[in-house]
């Protein structure tokens, strides 16, 4: 058979996804353990928490998420542009370039060579090479987009485009920095100004890498598995402009009541409540694409992830504006709610809709009528919920407990509780949200196996077409 | 939505208008606080660091203290109470990055400075569990065996005086290097959570 070189590549960021989150995830589990058994690290430097919690963030939404985005935004552009990708050697080079940032993450990390910034801890030699591989990418992306032969350009790429753009612009901005040797480097902004730069980052990293990039798989692939066109095509323009004009202005709601003067807290927590409508906006739209077919949602195990993600997703941008109001953020912040709420954004939106698009996705580009098994993807349907379910969960109750015992006053004014008090309070959830995470993993390493099964397995689909625009 | 269609056809026209809707959140935001007086301007108590507190706070970075701690006490009753007074923008001006966290799986050590003595920052630093039984802090006791990169602290200093405006005497930066060579880890970190937040007297009264 003849093969493609778009599929080829396509092909290499999918595997790359899967192997990427069973590492970011394994950290992950290995690091709750650590917050339950501190002893775990056995006072090896490289094993201990506080250097290997940025190789797990870095590594599941840089490395998962990135592969992910970078793939099927590649495989959505040259297939509804109708196009081969531009400049075919400079996409192999994005590919094992955006590779080597990844493993360059993996050795230095965990060695303390690490800006300590939230998100954005990579050392300034890997900051700029980073920045050539994604200046490429934008090449190859709008390059293809150029060569199109829809007159339209699908609603997907638009979000991809605004992603690629604003993770540029998010990623230059916040590293600005000045080096003192091949590994040190001191940020230029100083303080709160530091602060308020990184945190429209982190914010945005947010909006832009896991939401309007993920956003921009969800309108191609749900439309595509559920043989539906998009719900409202109005609504994709409406809730598209005001997502991406609105996100940028939500950062500050990670400094409220710091010293971040007040009124950039206040414009912040406007925005935020703000965003709840776009962000909606995207679910209604995706979900409704499903009207008239709700059945597929009884049959399709790969209907069940793409949809449960959105829900997911409206779960967490409904929860994210409410933990923006300052008087909710007083409670929850600095507690163990904001890992709860980033994971049932990251597990439940970003995963899931990255494990059902790539269900959709493995058996078109390895030309077989349809996954190994369909009862495996169910069962890693089901494990990975109630893994979320677990996790979210344990985290919600331990942070709310968390903020209500630090805030707890005697009658004499003094604190009820000492801090060493709240962490043994802790300790169960602890040992939960380890479990929750673990039943997550192990659904992953199922998609593995039924992903290296597909691989493996005889009989050729005729038909590959499925272009959905 | 017709107009629209104009924009859905051209995608430099669509490049555009993504890149100056995105763009101005941060100009809006961003950009006046670096005028604003009381965001940029150090706190009439505040010294920059010496050479060893430098040395510490490299350390401190290095190690991803801020996944755990926050430096940052924010306006209330309880937390003025565990913690001391509310953090002010000014303190933190000499901060290239700043590390004011996001996350308590430990308490808030912005003004933890003074408030416990060097030996027990040792005995907690090597192993939290024996002055602290519920502890889930990981040990760091490599601290205790590994030196202070000296030439780095001096190299570090200088970048600050000169490019951030941090207000180094020109003795400081000659004497850096000496005055941190030979120093343990250990002896680093502590000076610089020592000095943590003593700008401003931790009894709120």
């Amino acid at each position: 058979m003849k093969t493609n070189f778009n599929d080829e590549l396509v092909k290499k960021f999918a595997t790359a996804t899967i192997l990427w989150g069973i590492v970011g995830m394994l950290v992950g589990v290995f690091i709750a353990a650590e917050m339950a058994w501190p002893l775990l690290n056995a006072d090896i430097p490289w094993l201990t928490f506080s250097r290997l919690r940025p190789l797990h963030t870095n590594a599941v939404i840089f490395a998962f998420g990135g592969n992910a985005l970078i793939g099927t935004s590649l495989y959505v552009v040259y297939r509804t542009c109708k196009a081969d990708l531009f400049m075919p050697k400079l996409a192999s080079f994005v590919f094992w370039g955006y590779q080597l940032v990844i493993v360059g993450a993996v050795f230095t990390l965990p060695f303390g060579y690490t800006q300590s910034r939230e998100y954005a801890e990579l050392i300034w030699p890997i900051d700029i090479f980073l920045t050539v591989v994604w200046v490429s990418y934008a090449v190859v992306f709008f390059g293809t987009i150029t060569k199109r032969k829809e007159k339209h350009i699908f609603v997907a790429n638009w979000f991809y485009a605004a992603f690629i753009i604003t993770i540029a612009l998010l990623h230059i901005v916040n590293n600005l920095q000045i080096p003192v040797n091949w590994h040190l480097s001191y940020s230029i902004y100083p303080g709160a100004v530091d602060a308020i730069v990184q945190w429209w980052y982190g914010h945005n990293a947010v909006g832009f890498f896991l939401t309007a990039g993920f956003l921009g798989m969800m309108y191609y692939f749900i439309p595509m598995q559920a043989g539906r066109p998009v719900y409202s095509y109005r609504l994709s323009i409406v809730h598209f402009w005001a997502l991406i004009s609105s996100y940028m202005w939500a950062g500050p709601h990670h400094l409220h009541y710091t010293s971040l003067p007040d009124w950039t807290q206040s414009l912040g927590m406007v925005f935020s409540l703000i965003l709840l409508a776009p962000s909606w906006g995207g679910m209604i739209n995706g979900i409704m694409t499903l009207s008239g077919a709700w059945h597929k949602l009884r049959d399709d195990p790969i209907i069940k992830f793409l949809i449960v993600s959105l829900s997911f997703y409206g779960m967490s941008t409904f929860e994210g504006p409410m933990m923006a109001i300052k008087t909710v953020n007083a409670l929850s912040h600095y507690t163990d709610w904001t890992i709860g709420h980033v994971h049932s954004g990251a597990l439940g939106w970003v995963a899931l809709i990255t494990i059902g698009s790539l269900y959709v996705l493995i058996p078109k580009l390895w030309r077989k009528e349809a996954m190994y098994s369909t009862k495996l993807i169910n069962t890693h349907f089901w494990i990975a919920t109630l893994g979320i379910v677990l996790y979210i969960a344990s985290m919600w109750i331990a942070g709310v407990m968390q903020g209500l015992m630090w805030r707890d006053i005697n009658a004499d004014g003094t604190v009820v509780y000492s801090f060493a008090e709240t962490v043994k309070a802790t300790y169960p959830y602890y040992i939960a949200r380890f479990i929750g995470g673990t039943l997550f993993l192990t659904g992953m390493c199922i998609m593995l196996y039924n992903f290296m099964m597909t691989v493996k397995s005889k009989g050729d689909a005729k038909d590959i077409s499925g272009v959905v625009a | 939505m017709s107009k629209h269609a104009k924009i859905e056809k051209n995608i430099g026209l669509m490049g555009v208008l993504i890149a100056l809707v995105v763009s101005m959140g941060g100009l809006v935001e961003i950009v006046p606080l670096m005028f604003q007086t009381s965001v940029i301007e150090a706190h009439p108590n505040l010294k920059p660091y010496t050479a060893l507190e430098f040395a510490g706070r490299d350390i401190y970075i290095a190690e991803g203290c801020y996944n755990c701690h926050s430096q940052q006490i924010r306006p209330f009753v309880d937390e003025t109470l565990r913690y001391g007074h509310y953090s002010q923008a000014n303190e933190f001006v000499y901060d290239h990055p700043f590390q004011w966290g996001s996350k308590r799986t430990g308490p808030d050590l912005h003004r933890v400075g003074g408030k416990y003595t060097n030996e027990w920052h040792e005995y907690h630093l090597m192993d939290p569990r024996s002055v602290v039984p519920e502890s889930n802090m990981p040990g760091y006791p490599w601290f205790a065996e590994k030196l202070v990169d000296a030439e780095q602290t001096a190299a570090g200093m200088k970048v600050h005086a000169k490019w951030f405006g941090v207000p180094y005497t020109q003795e400081q930066l000659d004497s850096a290097q000496a005055d941190v060579d030979g120093k343990t880890q250990l002896e680093a970190v502590i000076a610089y959570l020592q000095v943590l937040g003593t700008a401003i007297p931790r009894s709120y009264k």
